[in-house]
C-alpha cells in the first residue's frame, strides 16, 4: 500500500531548485555568480560524453567500483528475511563520499577553478575531497568543527598527508554546521578561482541534485546486482543512514519512481529523540532555511538553528536534504531513527556476525533492522555507506572488548 | 514619500549608515545605541537582528549576533523594544537579517509589525530575487517598507538593472564579494564604484564591506552617495561600557 503521489518527481527538482516546497537557493548576492554558473552549467557538463567516460573511469580504476551487493547469511537468519549489503566501505578512502568527489573535482576542472574548499563532519567527506585533490593535482582546504577535529583525529591525520590544509571552525557548536558557514563564507571571499565541494545532498540549489546525481550510482548498481542475483532488480526495502542525507540519496536515487520500494531513512536519535540530545531532524524539527536551501531543521520556535547531538560526526547535523525533506512530507520516504547506545551496539554486532567493522553512521542503518517487522519474502538492501577504522577511539573506549 | 527617499532628496552625498546587532552588547542597549547614533551624526541606522548562522556577515558581526542572542534577542523582543522609537529616531530606521528567523515569527506578520513601529526599510541577503518576487515581495510592498539589494562587482549588468528596479530607497553596493569585515585593495574598489556610478541607476547606493575609518568613508564618497560601516562599529561597542561616549568618540573620527 503506498499512500504517496507517484506523479511526484523526486528526481528532477524543479528550475529554481524545488522538491515540491523544499529547495532553491537562498544565497547572499556575493555567491550568485558561482551558483549561477554551477547552475548553468552542471547538467550540461554532467552529461557530456567525454566527462561520463572519465567520472566513470575514475570510479572504476580509482574509487573500485562497482561495489560489492553482499548477501549476508547470518545477519539474513537472525532477522528472518533476505538482506543484502552494498559495500560503500570497500571504496577507495573508506566511504561513499569519494563518488561525489571525484564527479566534483572533474567539475570543478571544467569550470577552470584552481582551489577546492570542502566542510566535513566525521573527516569522510573532507578526505575524500583532499584524495581527489591530490589525485588531480589542486589546493585543498578543508573547514572542520573544532570538536570534530578532536574526535576524528585519524581523518584529521589523514587530509593532512594529503597535502590538505585543515581549517578549524570555532563558532557555534564547532561541528559540522558550522564547518559548513565556514566554508561558504570562504568560498564568498574568494568566488572566482575557487570551486565549493559541498559532501552532502545539502546546500543551494544546484548541489542537492547535482550530489545526488553524481551519488546515484550506489542505486544503479544496486539494481544490476540485484538482478543478477535474484531475478530482479527490485528490491522490497532500502535502508541508509541520513545526516545531510548523501548515501541515503545514492541509494534511493534510482528506486525513487519505485512505489513497491520502500525507501527507509535511518536519522541519528542521539540520547534518545526527545532526550534534549538528539539529530533526529524530521521527528523534531520544522520547516526552516539553513546553508542556502528550505528543508526541514531542527530550531528553536524564534528560528535560531539547535545545536543537534549525534555520537557520530557525520550524523550531527541540524537539517536534511531538501530532496529527503519532500521524501518526508509526501511520506516517500520512511523516517526512523537509532540511538548512540543502539549504533554502538550494532557496530559490534554486524563486526561479529559479518566481520564487517562498520562507520558509526552506518551502523545507525543497522539497528533499526530488528525493528522493522520484515517479512520472510522481502529483499533488505542496506547500505553499508562506510568502513569503521574512523571510529576505533570511539568503539574503544565505548563497546567491551 | 518614504523616509529614505526624503534622506535622500536633501542630502545626496557623504551619507552615512551605522549597522549595529540589535541587543549588543546588551539586551536593552538597542534604543540607546540609536538614540546615540542620531545624535552623533549618523543619517541613517541599520538594525541587525541576530541569526545563529549569519552566512554573509564576518567574524566580528557573528560573534556579536551571538552574544545578542544570549542576552535573549528576538524578533519579538526587537519589536516590543522599537515599539515607541519614534518618539525620539526621526532618521530612516532599517532592519537587516536573514529569512529563517522571520519566516518563523511569519513573513507577513513581521511587515507589518516593522511598519507599525516605524521601520522604513529591509535588507535580506538570503532572500534571493526569484522568491522575493513570487512570494515575499508583496508583503513587503504592501506594507510600505523600501526593499534594499545588494549588489557586487560580478552583478551583470542586466541583473544589475532589475535589482535596482526592484529596490527602493537605496541600493546596496558591495565593495568586493566578500563577508563584512574584510580588508579590500582600493584600487579595484574605485573601479568598480567609478563604474557603477555612471551606470545611471534609479537608486542612490551605499557602499558596505571594508568602511571602517575616515579615510575609507571618504574615499568611496567620491563616486558613492554615501557608506554603511558595520563591523568597525561593532569592533568599537565591544573595546567598553560607554555606549554613548563610544559612539561620539567613533563617528567623530569618520565624520570630523
Amino acid at each position: 500500500m503506498q499512500l504517496f503521489d507517484k506523479t511526484a518527481e523526486y528526481q528532477q527538482p524543479n528550475e529554481e531548485g524545488y522538491y515540491g516546497e523544499f529547495g532553491g537557493a537562498y544565497i547572499p548576492e556575493m555567491l550568485f555568480g558561482n551558483v549561477e554558473e554551477l547552475k548553468h552549467q552542471y547538467l550540461e557538463i554532467m552529461n557530456d560524453p567525454d566527462f561520463q567516460i572519465e567520472f566513470h573511469a575514475l570510479l572504476r580504476d580509482y574509487v573500485g567500483r562497482p561495489t560489492p551487493l553482499f548477501y549476508a547469511e547470518r545477519l539474513s537468519k537472525e532477522i528472518g528475511t533476505t538482506v543484502y549489503l552494498k559495500r560503500e566501505d570497500l571504496c577507495h578512502t573508506g566511504a561513499h563520499k569519494i563518488n561525489n568527489t571525484i564527479g566534483q573535482i572533474l567539475l570543478a576542472q571544467r569550470l577552470g577553478k584552481t582551489k577546492i574548499i570542502a566542510e566535513t563532519g566525521a573527516g569522510q567527506h573532507g578526505v575524500a575531497t583532499a584524495t581527489v585533490c591530490a589525485l588531480k593535482g589542486m589546493e585543498c582546504v578543508v573547514y572542520m568543527g573544532e570538536k570534530d577535529i578532536e574526535r576524528q583525529a585519524p581523518n584529521v591525520a589523514r587530509m593532512k598527508l594529503l597535502g590538505a590544509k585543515v581549517v578549524p571552525a570555532t563558532s557555534g557548536s564547532k561541528t559540522l554546521k558550522d564547518a559548513t558557514n565556514e566554508a561558504i563564507r570562504a568560498w564568498i571571499n574568494e568566488p572566482d578561482t575557487t570551486h565549493y565541494i559541498i559532501g552532502s545532498v545539502v546546500g543551494p540549489h544546484p548541489y542537492p541534485d547535482m550530489v545526488a546525481k553524481f551519488q546515484s550510482v550506489i542505486s544503479d548498481e544496486i539494481r544490476k546486482q540485484l538482478k543478477e542475483k535474484t531475478g530482479s532488480e527490485l528490491p522490497t526495502h532500502v535502508v541508509a543512514c541520513v545526516g545531510g542525507g548523501s548515501n541515503a540519496a545514492g541509494a534511493f536515487y534510482h528506486f525513487l519512481n519505485e512505489p513497491t520500494v520502500d525507501l527507509v531513512a535511518v536519522e541519528a536519535a542521539g540520547h534518545g529523540v526527545h532526550s534534549g540530545m538528539s539529530a533526529a531532524t524530521t521527528q523534531l524539527g520544522t520547516t526552516g532555511i539553513l546553508h542556502g536551501s528550505k528543508s526541514i531543521l531542527m530550531q528553536t520556535k524564534d528560528g535560531q538553528v539547535v545545536e543537534p547531538h549525534s555520537i557520530s560526526a557525520g550524523l550531527d547535523y541540524p537539517g536534511i536534504g531538501p530532496l529527503h525533506a519532500y521524501l518526508f512530507k509526501s511520506g516517500r520516504g520512511t523516517f526512523t531513527s537509532a540511538t548512540d547506545e543502539e549504533a554502538l551496539e550494532w557496530a559490534s554486532h554486524l563486526s561479529k556476525i559479518e566481520g564487517i567493522i562498520p562507520a558509526l553512521e552506518t551502523a545507525h542503518a543497522f539497528a533499526v533492522l530488528p525493528k522493522m517487522n520484515f517479512k520472510p519474502t522481502d529483499v533488505v538492501v542496506v547500505c553499508l555507506s562506510g568502513r569503521g577504522d574512523k571510529d576505533l577511539a570511539t568503539y574503544m573506549s565505548n563497546i567491551k572488548m | 514619500m518614504s523616509k529614505l527617499t526624503n534622506l535622500f532628496n536633501q542630502k545626496n552625498a557623504r551619507v552615512l549608515n551605522v549597522y549595529c546587532t540589535a541587543g549588543f552588547p546588551q539586551l536593552n542597549s538597542t534604543l540607546e545605541i540609536m538614540e546615540s547614533l542620531q545624535a552623533n551624526g549618523a543619517d541613517i541606522i541599520e538594525l541587525g537582528m541576530p541569526y545563529s548562522d549569519p552566512l554573509a556577515d564576518g567574524e566580528v558581526i557573528q560573534s556579536s549576533s551571538l552574544v545578542a542572542l544570549e542576552n535573549g534577542m528576538t524578533i519579538e523582543v526587537l519589536f516590543e523594544q522599537l515599539a515607541n522609537m519614534r518618539k525620539t529616531i526621526h532618521i530612516p530606521v532599517i532592519l537587516m537579517g536573514y529569512m529563517n528567523p522571520i519566516l518563523q515569527y511569519g513573513f507577513e506578520r513581521f511587515c507589518k509589525a516593522a511598519k507599525e513601529v516605524g521601520v522604513d526599510g529591509l535588507i535580506l541577503p538570503d532572500l534571493p530575487l526569484f522568491e522575493f518576487e513570487t512570494i515575499y515581495g508583496a508583503a513587503i510592498n504592501e506594507n510600505g517598507l523600501d526593499f534594499i539589494f545588494l549588489v557586487t562587482p560580478e552583478t551583470s549588468e542586466e541583473r544589475l538593472k532589475k535589482l535596482d528596479n526592484l529596490s527602493s530607497g537605496f541600493l546596496y553596493a558591495v565593495s568586493s564579494s566578500a563577508t563584512t569585515g574584510k580588508d579590500k585593495d582600493f584600487s579595484k574598489v574605485a573601479l568598480y564604484l567609478k563604474k557603477l556610478k555612471a551606470f545611471g541607476l534609479k537608486n542612490p547606493f551605499l557602499v558596505g564591506f571594508g568602511i571602517k575609518d575616515k579615510e575609507s568613508f571618504n574615499a568611496v564618497n567620491e563616486y558613492a552617495n554615501g557608506a554603511i560601516i558595520g563591523s568597525a562599529y561593532i569592533k568599537a561597542l565591544s573595546s567598553g561600557s560607554d555606549v554613548n561616549a563610544i559612539t561620539k568618540t567613533f563617528l567623530e573620527s569618520i565624520l570630523k
